[in-house]
């Protein structure tokens, strides 16, 4: 046998247990009766205990002699703690906590064991009297212990260590405590139930029952716990199991509890107010992790803001899975940071699934946070989950402040009264719930969400619309200065245009409003350099001066949209120079001042412009099919138009016929285009080979506008409606050309199928 | 299986579409009416909305063209649902942003939009 190194504690408890066993007074050879009736005491497995009797060696020795019978007690405490039992496992496992036996007879060990711990412990105090405290041990933090055994002296051992590791510990350690333990007996040390809790305990005497019924849930436990341990050894009784909460844990443990402050009347009080649910907080419960908070956030009317709370829920080692669930589950008005009550849930949860409980898919009432203050508090009784959920948001953190205090407040009371939860409003529709997002982020309000942001869009192209009338009418011609130069430079313009683009492909997000910003576009394009962006608007151009861009060449209104279509349109543009064409909007004629002359040169520049256009209208508007035709249509356009640039009406002439049954695809903006002079201008009509008839009749029948340049609202109003129309017509078209694609596309794919079918044959 | 790489794939070339819708958008207003892109675009099987937050997430949902139950309202009430219990999700702690999702309350929540749509 080796040497037996035994603490201190271990000598004189062991001794007490040889005295006990040595009845016959022998002081060297225990009796084999008390012995084996002390193993069996010790809850052990009967083979374990054969084990250690043969370990020992008092089978080979026929007795147990002293240094048997000690060997075979720490043989118990590591078979106790866990430990496999081995021969070296005796002096290798360090702080062993003292073997348990459970006191049938015991008393007096667990009188001497109580006297031991007692000693040992600092925490507490314990008063004279022992009762054999199951012992909690905590010796392992955090860790979720076993029921059964549980050295006790260990867990006086440790209590030294535990206050300190409480701080981070606590949520595991206390569920530690409560676990069921068959309790106890002899031995009996206070339980150091919750070595979280331990500091705070300690004023208790910590006595911690350790026979927490089992309930792993320190909830559960909880009312019985404290209580319980407040049992003098004198009423030991039994029962004491208070921790029922838990109903799966129900069980008749008898608890000693070790005496601290005997309070015995709380543990039946304790008792019966337990079992009505699982998930509730006891005081002391409360008042642990009250002071786990003020540890974070010395302010209990205050928050924890969510990374502080990350740390320290993070120290509890649960997976970050589960954190993030309880984080879901506590944070109950969905800030980001925990109040009191929050917090507390939070605890108690990581609490509960430190002992193994699952969490639950809602927060259980007892753990709602106590919304008092808060408007629409509603009745916890309801759905705590969902109104929890719901009820939270609308909450909205600035009743937060208001209603700490008076939580605060209230809480004491509250304690007392378990079941005074407010109610919370029912409010839950999630958009509501958006309060205080929604400020942050952008109003949820369903209502304000509506908004179209085509009228918007109306007001500012109107004014410039507005605006490029009236300089139009002021500035020269050839001034480029409207805003609707389609230079790139001009930004404003730039957007515009290329809204009044977007909306002239037929975005269908425009209505017919943005087709009028691409028709304030339309004329500026017209004579001017091909950079400009246009859209469009380059057809009308032609009327001002060739060569340097017009600001507005088209008189046409800034209505752009009908700009746009004007230049695709350019269908009519030949027949309808003479004015055939009605631009929709009484787009001011522009001065053509060099009409002759602009129509050559407009023709290229409109050709380019609208290629430019085109190339930048797929872009912006993917969806509009038109415009990917519309490209080819430039380039033919552009041929046209280099054709034509020597016997320009001739080539208007035939180009329109030709164009008048292909109405370009792009909003009948050409027809607004053909603002009387201009619609000689129109080149660009030329460059655009329609894509079906449709446009070009319905250009047709636009009645021309006269340039009015005092009629702006009227001419604006007609030309919404224009836009209008053709906006309809344009979608028509568009279905009809999608209907056309998906054809084309089945045909492709029935082609495919066939060259498939032939591919082997070509193998052969 | 392939269906939901189709549909990855389908999400990622919106991708483009709500870039630049957004940048289209051009002035920096920033109001709820902006934050829904509305129809992306619509292939033969299904259509693709858009919906971006503020901070540039983009919520993209695809939607089966057969069902024409649905109304734009809807989507419009849905995106916004989805951007609550994202705010909500982002104000975990323990959550990373740029993970994947996995909180069960988001879950249940486009489970049941789901659901309710279907």
């Amino acid at each position: 046998m080796e040497g037996l190194t035994l603490s201190d504690a271990e000598q004189k408890y062991y001794s007490d247990l040889f005295s006990y066993c040595d009845i016959e007074s022998t002081k060297k050879v225990v009796v084999n009766g008390r012995v084996l009736e002390l193993f069996r005491a010790a809850q052990l497995p009967n083979d374990v205990v054969l084990q250690i009797m043969e370990l020992c060696g008092a089978t080979r020795l026929g007795y147990f002699g002293r240094s048997q019978f000690y060997i075979a007690l720490k043989l118990v405490a590591v078979a106790q703690s866990g430990f496999p039992l081995r021969v070296e496992s005796i002096n290798t496992v360090k702080d062993l906590p003292l073997p348990r036996f459970v006191a049938s007879k015991n008393e007096q060990e667990s009188r001497h064991a109580a006297s031991y711990s007692s000693d040992s412990e600092n925490q507490g105090s314990y008063s004279g009297v022992i009762p054999p405290p199951p012992g909690r041990g905590q010796v392992k933090k955090g860790s979720i212990s076993h029921d059964t055994v549980q050295p006790r002296a260990s867990a006086d051992q440790q209590e030294p260590a535990s206050p300190i590791v409480s701080p981070q510990q606590s949520p595991p350690t206390s569920p530690h405590t409560w676990r069921k333990h068959n309790r106890h007996s002899s031995g009996g040390n206070s339980e150091r139930p919750l070595a979280g809790p331990g500091p705070f305990w300690s004023p208790f005497g910590e006595a911690q029952s350790g026979s927490s019924a089992g309930d792993a849930v320190w909830s559960g436990h909880s009312p019985p716990p404290p209580q319980e341990n407040w049992v003098s050894f004198a009423d030991t009784p039994p029962t004491s199991s208070l921790l029922t909460m838990h109903p799966a844990s129900v069980q008749d443990q008898t608890t000693v509890r070790t005496v601290a402050s005997a309070t015995t009347a709380n543990e039946i009080r304790r008792q019966s107010s337990s079992y009505d649910d699982p998930w509730k907080i006891t005081d002391e419960q409360r008042q642990y992790y009250i002071n786990q908070f003020k540890t974070i956030q010395p302010d209990l009317n205050g928050f924890i803001p969510g990374s502080a709370a990350k740390e320290f829920f993070t120290k509890s080692k649960l997976p970050i899975l589960e954190l993030s669930h309880i984080w879901e589950l506590s944070d109950f008005d969905k800030d980001g940071a925990l109040t009191l009550d929050e917090f507390c849930a939070a605890f108690h949860l990581v609490v509960a699934r430190k002992n193994g409980y699952d969490l639950p898919e809602k927060l259980p009432e007892s753990l709602m946070p106590k919304l008092i203050d808060l408007e629409d508090a509603a009745d916890v009784g309801d759905q705590p989950g969902e109104v929890g959920y719901s009820g939270s948001p609308a909450e909205a953190p600035p009743s937060k402040s208001p209603s700490m205090p008076s939580l605060n407040q209230t809480w004491p009371e509250l304690n007392q009264s378990s079941e005074q939860w407010e109610t919370f409003s029912e409010r839950s529709s999630s958009s509501q719930t958006l309060t205080q997002f929604d400020s942050n982020i952008a109003p949820a309000d369903p209502d304000t969400a509506i908004v179209h942001p085509v009228p918007i869009r109306m007001t500012p192209s109107k004014i410039h619309m507005q605006e490029m009338e009236l300089k139009r009418t002021s500035s020269d011609h050839t001034n480029p200065t409207s805003p609707l130069l389609v230079k790139p430079s001009d930004l404003s313009e730039e957007n515009k245009i290329n809204s009044a683009v977007k909306f002239a492909s037929g975005n269908t997000v425009a209505d017919g409003y943005s087709s009028s910003d691409s028709f304030t576009s339309d004329p500026e394009q017209i004579g001017s350099n091909v950079t400009r962006q246009r859209s469009h608007s380059g057809t009308s151009p032609d009327n001002t001066a060739p060569p340097p861009p017009p600001p507005r060449p088209q008189p046409s209104h800034s209505r752009s949209s009908s700009l746009d279509m004007n230049r695709t349109f350019t269908v009519t543009t030949g027949q309808q120079q003479a004015g055939v064409v009605a631009q929709p909007p009484a787009v001011p004629p522009r001065p053509q001042p060099s009409q002759a002359s602009g129509p050559v040169v407009h023709r290229p520049v409109d050709a380019d412009g609208l290629m430019t256009h085109t190339s930048t209208s797929p872009q912006q508007i993917p969806e509009q099919p038109n415009f990917a035709d519309f490209s080819q249509f430039e380039v033919l356009a552009a041929s046209n138009v280099n054709e034509e640039q020597d016997n320009e009406a001739e080539k208007h002439a035939e180009v329109l016929p030709s164009k008048g049954t292909a109405p370009l695809a792009p909003p009948p903006k050409p027809v607004r285009r053909r603002l009387k002079s201009e619609d000689e201008l129109r080149p660009d009509v030329d460059e655009h080979t329609q894509k079906t008839g449709v446009l070009a009749a319905v250009l047709a029948s636009q009645p021309s506008i006269p340039r009015s340049v005092g009629k702006d609202k009227k001419a604006i109003q007609a030309s919404i409606r224009r836009n209008k129309e053709t906006n309809t017509v344009l979608a028509r078209l568009n279905s009809e050309l999608q209907q056309q694609l998906k054809d084309v596309l089945e045909e492709r794919i029935s082609l495919e199928v066939q060259l498939e079918q032939l591919r082997p044959f070509s193998h052969l | 299986m392939e269906n939901e790489l189709k549909f990855h794939y389908m999400v990622h070339t919106s991708l483009d579409v709500v870039d630049e819708k957004i940048s289209a958008m051009g002035k920096a207003l920033v109001d709820q009416r902006e934050l829904y892109l509305g129809l992306l675009y619509p292939t033969e099987d299904y259509k693709v909305y858009g919906y971006v937050t503020n901070s540039k997430v983009k919520f993209v949902m695809v939607v089966d063209s057969s069902n024409t139950a649905l109304r734009d309202n809807e989507i419009r009430s849905m995106f916004r649902k989805l951007h609550n219990s994202y705010t909500d999700v982002m104000c975990n702690p323990f959550y990373n942003p740029g993970d994947r999702i996995q909180s069960r309350v988001f879950d249940n929540m486009v489970t049941s939009m789901m659901i309710q749509v279907c």
